[in-house]
């Protein structure tokens, strides 16, 4: 591990000026992948300001019903939240689904929004990356990238974005706000994230020192039956294969409301807005759900390993689909 | 005093490793410790053309750079011999940093040494490495047309080939025929205590290694050898050891790096393996594809087997698990022939690792059986049943033991097995279709070919000490010893303590094979009845003991107590009769002589497995939801840690079938998933309802305690087991491990 030095501090100003001042620096907060990424060398800052005093860990009612997390609250603490459970249970169920009990306990909802990609050749400091080291190329492209991306995927780069919380929050159009040397800003959490195109090493457009204090969630009725589901290689601790969040009401039989975002398949969390498009107003039936997984997969570019997520992310959508709408029914 | 033997005693060490006080080798505290660290070629193949240590050696805290410039020579080029021969047992015919060529990806190229791990660590990126690259061969499929067949395999224990009838002639007879390649990604062990070494120079010729094991002896022998010092020179300790697999067997290259290490610093050094070099530095189950043809007749009985392995080796060893030794007398079989082909590849030497040969071997065949029972109509236990041999079809002797047919019965009462609709897709509830599998398990017992020792000590207190050069790492030996010499002293087991954990202890050939418990079992079950003989002849001897004259074969103990076996109330205890006598302390040291390879039996150990999985009928998602296994294993220890063993190799097979697979990356010459985040083994998550049990055999030939070995056959089977079942849940066949969904969409 690089030499570094480590400061504690316990208010959000204090906190951005000292990483404002230093390009060397960043802030920690669980530290659950920052630690590993900095001990194999790939990410490299001389200086680690602990965040974890800041007074950012609360979730708190919004005027109009909608709900804040802080930027520190822990991701086991959110999961469990009662209010989170009874109006966002996507909310909820992608953080249970994610990590382990021990991570999610370390964990916060800025830093999991933050993490970074699992890709093999991103964290093989002697292999091309061009995330890691701009211009180098990318070695997923021909390389062991089963678990890689099929949508938002450039020449560059093919990682996919590993978070699950970030897909429900696609799903629900949260907000993300920050505090930075230029003042506070509130980022709708589609433009939070950015497809990596010929800059695949830039993933916010955050300044430096900016800092994620934290995320709204708006009020959102059709969220209170919403759904996360996901599909991996082993039942726990394992990041998605395809993941889908739902929240979808049906009358007379047809779609009213439609919320779809994919988690496994892209480079960012994925808000399926194709998919939405045939869905909006048509009849809740299999050829409808069908139809918009196609839509929404048919422009997917598969990368060798990674071919079957194509059909497996049209097939987990249709699931998805398939079984919201017998809920609705029975609902 | 009912018997300790057979007894679910808890672990003697458990108390101390859930408090965390167990001392593992890479938490041993000494004066002066320094922190080493191996660096690693990242090419597979070429020719170190420059290193420039300069910046590292300059680097804070730093003590010494190491590369082949100056780490010194070895005084011998190691040759691969198993440690279960009881002698020097390195794990492949070379020796790193001897010279700037480079044979594998990960193979230590430097060591850098300093006072703490993350300096170390930190100035290991800054050596600055340029090679000259090679060609490499990291796949099977580069080398194919270069396979040929070795003499020997498995570091030269088992022959290349082997073949018994007419396989041709029977095959072309055979009423019917059943033919199929499997393939088998590479696996690792990942044993949650990465390997570690501590090294301390008391003096030039006094080096004590603290060291991850499965075999302290193997390990002293190896690095004398290496260093050129007689084994009085070094002292090897494993206090405790977080499981190994296999991969704690051999003796790897880090305790002899530690060593050179540490004489370079004049201090300790501690040589920890990240989790990363797990996967490079300890061996592997090597990627390989196995070929079977099955002969029989329209009633299924077997006329012939056909079996040929095509698998990946190092550059310098002929290396292969020896997948098709089990199958080849698995059952009645007149007509046989096994070959392995070899191609020679950038890798370490592959290793054993858990059921070596038989976790692949036995899904072929398994597979292949339950193909065969498809084609003939009938059901797959049926199958087995009607192929059962009780003769070793190799040697035409009798099995020592078998009770095959008694797993079969049990195991399809437990499950509810004759319940099957045969009909592959015929079960579904809601997305999930439903199928059950079964398959035969084989182990072979292997038999320690020196001589087993052990030392036992009575206190005039009546307690007892019992010591033997074992380690333990996780299967609880050291509880199962305590139990086996409080059987044979006639102690309760909470009045002996066995130590274990250090090549000084008397020899004990490295616990592998399944045959760890069995060698030192008997060697303690020798030493302790003799021990316990001795007694009683001073005893019966004693003109002041109410024991005198008497018969020494009429005398036996309870609760340490000597007395007559008729007459119970005519006795003293131990502890009375050294009182008496002056006596602190009566020892002996003990040797058990395993029988002759050649005996009169064949020996093996048997069993049978069944799972029930569901396949989401969409999405491919393959769950298993319970396992059943029963198993034959001789003499059971200790319920409780035969039922973990057992049940722990189950879940093994379930991670073999449906996740384990470490990939490569041919361009680069490394494997691409070298973490716990990206090489998967099953979680909590994923294990079934799983239900263990034994078969009661006694075995008189195998060892004087008639322990077969549980350590390994719980694997065997299993993933043959899921693969059936989830060819009857789907009505696919899976010709490829591991059975990830997209083979499924």
């Amino acid at each position: 591990m690089r030499p570094i030095s480590y400061s504690r501090v316990s208010d959000v100003s204090t906190a951005i000026g000292t990483v404002a001042a230093d390009p060397g620096s960043a802030f920690l907060a669980g530290g659950t992948t920052q630690v590993d990424l900095l001990r194999i060398y790939v990410e490299q800052p001389r200086r680690l300001v602990d965040i974890n005093d800041l007074p950012l860990k609360q979730v708190e009612e919004l005027p109009g019903g909608g709900l804040r997390l802080g930027g520190l609250a822990r991701m086991s603490d959110v999961a469990e939240h009662p209010t989170v459970r009874q109006r966002y249970p996507m909310v909820s169920e992608s953080l249970l689904l994610g990590a382990s009990p021990q991570l999610r306990h370390m964990a916060s909802v800025a830093g999991n929004l933050m993490q970074r990609v699992r890709c093999t050749y991103f964290r093989d400091t002697e292999a091309a990356c061009n995330k890691r080291a701009p211009g180098t190329g990318c070695s997923a492209m021909d390389g062991v990238n089963r678990g890689h991306a099929v949508l938002g995927t450039s020449d560059c780069c093919i990682a996919t974005h590993p978070s699950d919380l970030g897909v429900a929050l696609m799903a629900l159009d949260a907000v993300v706000r920050t505090e930075g040397p230029a003042g506070q800003r509130s980022i709708p959490i589609d433009d939070f994230y950015l497809l990596p195109g010929t800059t695949p090493e830039r993933e916010h457009p955050l300044t430096h020192g900016e800092l994620v204090t934290g995320i709204d969630l708006p009020p959102l009725p059709v969220a209170a039956r919403s759904r996360y589901i996901k599909i991996r290689d082993r039942e726990s601790y394992e990041f998605a294969l395809v993941a889908v969040a739902i929240a979808m009401s049906v009358v007379d039989g047809r779609i009213a409301e439609i919320r779809l975002a994919l988690g496994g398949l892209a480079t960012k969390p994925w808000r399926a807005r194709a998919a939405e498009r045939v869905l909006d107003g048509a009849p809740a039936t299999a050829d409808s759900f069908t139809r918009a997984a196609e839509a929404e997969l048919a422009g997917a570019v598969p990368h060798g390993m990674n071919a079957f997520k194509i059909e497996l992310g049209k097939r987990t959508i249709v699931r998805a689909l398939t079984e919201t709408a017998q809920r609705e029914e029975s609902a | 005093m009912s018997p300790a033997i057979g007894a679910t005693l808890n672990r003697v060490d458990g108390r101390f490793k859930v408090r965390g006080e167990s001392r593992y080798s890479a938490e041993i505290q000494l004066t002066n410790l320094t922190h080493a660290v191996v660096v690693n070629a990242k090419v597979a193949s070429g020719r170190i053309t420059s290193i420039d240590t300069g910046e590292a050696e300059r680097a804070a805290g730093v003590l010494a750079v190491l590369t082949h410039r100056n780490l010194g020579r070895i005084a011998t080029v190691p040759r691969l011999l198993p440690s279960l021969a009881g002698l020097a047992a390195p794990g492949q015919s070379f020796f790193p940093m001897q010279d700037e060529t480079v044979h594998y990806s990960g193979q230590p190229i430097a060591i850098v040494v300093a006072d703490t791990i993350e300096r170390a660590d930190h100035a290991g990126t800054l050596i600055r490495v340029e090679y000259e690259t090679g060609p490499a061969t990291t796949l099977l499929d580069q080398g194919r047309d270069r396979a040929y067949v070795p003499k020997r395999i498995f570091g030269g224990l088992l022959p290349g080939q082997g073949s018994r009838g007419d396989v041709g002639k029977a095959l072309a007879e055979a009423e019917v025929c059943v033919e199929a390649t499997y393939r088998f990604a590479p696996n690792h062990h990942n044993p949650i205590e990465p390997s570690a070494s501590t090294a301390v120079w008391d003096d030039v010729d006094r080096l004590t290694i603290y060291d991850s094991t499965q075999g302290p002896n193997s390990v002293q022998l190896t690095v004398a050898e290496l260093l050129g010092l007689p084994p009085i020179s070094i002292r090897v300790v494993s206090h405790a050891v977080g499981g190994s697999f296999g991969s704690k067997a051999m003796v790897w290259h880090h305790p002899t790096l530690a060593a050179l290490a540490a004489r370079h610093v004049g201090r300790p050094v501690r040589l920890a393996l990240t989790r990363e070099q797990m996967f490079t530095s300890c061996g592997h189950r090597e990627e390989q594809e196995q070929r079977i043809t099955i002969g029989a007749r329209a009633d299924g009985r077997i006329t012939a087997l056909r079996h040929h392995k095509i698998s990946l080796t190092s550059p310098f060893d002929d290396w292969a698990e020896p997948s098709l030794q089990s199958a080849a007398v698995a059952y009645t079989n007149p007509n046989y022939e096994g070959i392995y082909h070899l191609v020679r590849g950038n890798t370490i030497t592959p290793t054993f690792m858990r059921a070596p040969g038989e976790a692949t071997g036995m899904f072929a065949l398994e597979c292949a059986m339950d193909e065969l029972a498809e084609r003939i109509g009938i059901d797959p236990l049926e199958l087995r049943m009607r192929n059962v041999s009780d003769t070793d079809p190799e040697s035409g002797k009798p099995w020592s033991s078998s009770g095959l047919r008694e797993c079969y019965q049990r195991a399809a009462e437990l499950f509810g097995w004759h319940d099957r609709d045969p009909r592959p897709g015929s079960r579904r509830e809601g997305q999930w279709l439903v199928g059950t599998g079964m398959a035969s398990s084989l182990y072979p017992v292997t038999q320690p070919v020196n001589p087993q020792r052990a030392k036992a000590r009575l206190y005039n207190d009546g307690t007892a000490v019992i010591e033997a050069g074992v380690s333990e790492f996780g299967t609880g030996v050291f509880t199962a010893m305590t139990q086996v010499a409080a059987d044979a002293l006639g102690l309760a087991p909470e009045r002996v303590r066995f130590v274990g954990g250090s090549s000084d202890l008397p020899n004990i050939t490295a616990a592998v094979g399944s045959a760890g418990t069995s060698a030192v079992g008997s060697a303690v079950h020798v030493t302790a009845c003799e021990l316990r003989d001795q007694l009683i002849r001073r005893a019966v001897g004693d003109d002041h003991s109410p024991l005198r004259g008497a018969d020494p074969a009429r005398v036996e103990v309870r609760d340490g107590k000597m007395v007559l076996s008729d007459r119970p109330d005519v006795g003293e205890t131990y502890a009375d009769l050294l009182h008496r006598t002056m006596t602190p302390d009566v020892e002996v040291l003990g040797t058990w002589n395993p029988p002759p390879q050649d005996a009169e039996y064949g020996i093996h150990t048997f069993g049978a497995q069944m799972a029930e999985v569901v396949v989401d009928a969409d999405l491919g998602v393959v769950r298993v939801r319970r396992m059943v296994g029963v198993f034959a294993p001789g003499r059971v220890l200790n319920r409780k840690l035969a039922h973990s063993q057992l049940m722990g190799g189950m879940l093994w097979g379930l991670g073999q079938a449906l996740l384990e697979a470490t990939r490569m990356d041919p361009r680069l010459g490394r494997w691409a998933n070298s973490s716990l985040g990206d090489y998967l083994v099953p979680v909590n998550a994923d294990a079934p309802d799983v239900v263990v049990d034994t078969v009661e055999l006694r075995d008189e030939a195998v060892n004087p305690v008639g322990i077969k070995g549980v350590g390994e056959i719980g694997v065997v089977g299993a993933a043959a087991a899921i693969a059936n079942a989830v060819h009857h849940a789907t009505g696919r066949r899976m010709y490829e491990l591991p059975i990830t969904l997209e083979k499924l969409l």
